[in-house]
């Protein structure tokens, strides 16, 4: 005859009883750690969030609320009309969008040139390959600043080989333009242009050869392999990429500092000199009175907006983008 | 060639061997680019195809390397051992000058070398800190726990708010050191101050106080710990989720507690990207908008004082000192790495 065992559903103490204490021993230890990584999680992420929090509710007050020892965080009244005093000094719309194409542009114009060479070192055995290769990482090091004054004055009489002097009788001031950008981005001389490769290349060295291999055997070509085989996988570490560089692009100083001196009018540029425009615009109010300084925690507000208002469109494309970037750079491997 | 016949003095010798070692290079470097049936067959080999295919996919690299790396920094280079003078219309005139930009960058200067100096210590203190809290926050997120979406969301914030602009923007204004000034003013007057007055508590119970300075330093730091480890986190958190999870599992069966499992799995595993997140904390470090000494190269390349030869020369030196930093910390932790293979 068949025997049937029956389970019968004991209690925690019971089974506690039965381990000998063990059970409770473990279930008190998961509690602990649990509380602990909680706080710990809290902790951190209050850290990160705080200074938001607080620039989001001091951009709301009104300004005699800042000076308002009684008024801490929330503010009397909620008033916008330190939004429109910082759009209006930043010149919002029109930097806002200047600085949206150029990213793009340049943040393609990256991608596309990374993701050439990133194959390229994966992919191909050539001569001095290691040497390039330690050319790239030097690029990641190299501080902008060591280059940026003959870099500013290669682009300010550019020219290539002597041709366009040859045909033009002069040659081109490209400083005011996005072009050396552009030709920047190309040549994978942009801003971090090295992480990427090097991001890139541990993606593709991690894709099996025998699917190449079987391409070949099929009679695809070079480009058609890297096009049809290649690109379709590494998609999301290369829109994750794509992402860094519009990121960094965006609130980038150094290059538009350089190159876009004054005829785009760029987010960044703005938001660095927020506050000796509005000092300006005070001076002109009270008529002449050049030494006006604005009060600290006024300045400070109208910075904090432009921080904001800078980060935001970041934060949200980051939102809707987030789950690529860890998945895809987990794709990336861990060897060096 | 017959050795016999050469004179076989020691300068005959390495004429000989450096004759010898630069054809092999050159060899080595033309063969896959010189079509000739007759003289150089391995031309048509596969590999020699694959060779020049390669250097066509990275010769967009090579030619921005060249023109706007190696050119620009040789010029640097060239305007850091000159005194340099800006003419209207005719661009930069340089004279000669020998070593006396870095003289004065070191000697005359008094901001430079003190600010390099402390930059150097901040370095050590912050990216051994960033490197150990980016790790221990990769580990909490990697493990399964309520609302980790959200935090991971959160903690990538650091790289959106500390790129840029937005990473010094209010530090670096007058106001904000105005505000600090009267915000210290009040703390000490009311005596809030936590960690100083907990450090006061440590150092008058008798307790060494030379360490205790360097971790209240970093408690003071956190937020700018925290702000430079956005990426840090997300290269330690793949590095995490490729470990094998039945690598834990087998240590499980084997009767390995949490602790000895960490210690023999996770951090070997993840120690190689400890040598590339290293070198992109100091990188990141020494790079930083903020920092003293890229603000005293911006004073006198755009702002204060106009001197391309002080600056190139200051960027210089700044620059073999993140090199010098760089190579040391990766020759101590290539030691100790250790590479999974599968």
């Amino acid at each position: 005859m068949k025997t049937e065992r029956v389970y019968t559903k004991r209690s925690f103490w019971e089974l506690n009883r039965r381990s000998g204490g063990y059970l409770l021993r473990k279930t008190l230890k998961a509690k602990i750690v649990s509380i602990v990584r909680w706080l710990l999680v809290f902790g951190l992420c209050f850290m990160i969030i705080q200074p938001l929090i607080i620039r989001f509710v001091n951009s709301l007050k009104p300004e005699i609320d800042l000076y308002d020892s009684t008024v801490k965080l929330v503010p009397r009244t909620v008033t916008l009309e330190n939004y429109s005093i910082v759009l209006g000094l930043t010149d919002m719309p029109n930097s806002m969008l200047n600085t949206l194409w150029i990213s793009l542009l340049t943040s393609i114009c990256q991608v596309v040139a990374t993701t050439l060479v990133a194959y390229g070192f994966a992919r191909y055995d050539f001569p001095l390959k290691k040497f390039w290769f330690a050319c790239v990482i030097a690029t990641i090091v190299i501080p902008p600043q060591a280059i940026s004054s003959s870099l500013y004055n290669y682009f300010a009489r550019f020219d290539i080989l002597g041709i366009i002097k040859l045909i033009k009788g002069n040659t081109l001031n490209l400083i005011g333009s996005p072009t050396p950008y552009v030709l920047m981005c190309l040549t994978c001389m942009g801003l971090k242009d090295g992480l990427y490769i090097y991001m890139l290349r541990q993606y593709f060295r991690n894709v099996p050869k025998s699917l190449e291999e079987a391409a070949f055997m099929d009679g695809c070509g070079t480009m058609k392999t890297f096009l049809r085989i290649m690109l379709p996988d590494a998609m999301p570490i290369i829109i994750s990429c794509f992402l860094f560089a519009f990121v960094w692009q965006w609130t980038d100083v150094f290059y538009a500092r350089n190159f876009l001196t004054s005829s785009y009018s760029i987010l960044a540029n703005q938001l660095s000199s927020i506050e000796t425009k509005f000092a300006r615009t005070l001076a002109g109010v009270v008529q002449g009175n050049a030494s006006t300084t604005v009060a600290p925690a006024r300045s400070q507000q109208l910075i904090s907006i432009g921080v904001l208002v800078c980060a935001c469109p970041l934060i949200v494309l980051y939102l809707f983008a987030q789950r690529f970037f860890v998945e895809s750079i987990s794709m990336t491997g861990t060897k060096m | 060639m017959n050795r016999t016949e050469q004179n076989s003095s020691f300068w005959g010798d390495l004429w000989y061997s450096s004759k010898r070692a630069v054809l092999k290079v050159v060899k080595y470097v033309f063969t896959p680019f010189i079509p000739s049936k007759k003289h150089n067959p391995e031309y048509y080999t596969m590999k020699s195809r694959n060779a020049r295919i390669g250097i066509l996919f990275i010769l967009p690299f090579i030619l921005g390397f060249l023109v706007f790396m190696v050119r620009p920094l040789i010029q640097s280079l060239w305007l850091s051992f000159c005194n340099v003078t800006v003419v209207q219309g005719k661009g930069l005139q340089t004279t000669w000058a020998a070593f006396d930009n870095y003289y004065y960058a070191l000697r005359v200067d008094n901001n430079f070398a003190t600010n390099l100096t402390d930059e150097i210590t901040r370095m050590l203190v912050n990216s051994f800190a960033t490197l150990v809290l980016s790790f221990v926050i990769a580990f909490i997120l990697n493990q399964q726990f309520k609302g980790r979406t959200v935090a991971r969301v959160i903690f990538f914030l650091p790289v959106i708010l500390s790129s840029g602009v937005l990473s010094g923007i209010d530090s670096n204004t007058e106001s904000y050191n105005l505000m600090m000034g009267m915000s210290a003013d009040v703390a000490a007057a009311s005596g809030v101050n936590l960690s100083a007055s907990l450090q006061d508590l440590l150092s008058t119970s008798g307790v060494g106080s030379g360490v205790f300075e360097v971790v209240f330093n970093m408690i003071d730091a956190i937020y700018d710990i925290i702000m430079a480890s956005g990426i840090q986190i997300i290269v330690f958190l793949s590095g995490l989720q490729n470990i094998p999870r039945s690598l834990y599992e087998a240590a499980d069966v084997e009767g390995c507690t949490g602790w000895e499992s960490f210690c023999k799995i996770t951090f070997p595993m993840v120690s190689p990207l400890l040598l590339v997140n290293g070198i992109y904390t100091i990188i990141d470090f020494f790079m930083k908008n903020d920092n003293a000494v890229m603000e005293s190269i911006n004073e006198y390349m755009y702002t204060k004082k106009i001197d391309y030869g002080v600056s190139s020369a200051m960027s210089w030196l700044y620059f073999a000192v993140s090199i010098a930093f760089i190579g040391i910390f990766s020759f101590i932790v290539s030691r100790g790495v250790n590479y999974y293979e599968d």
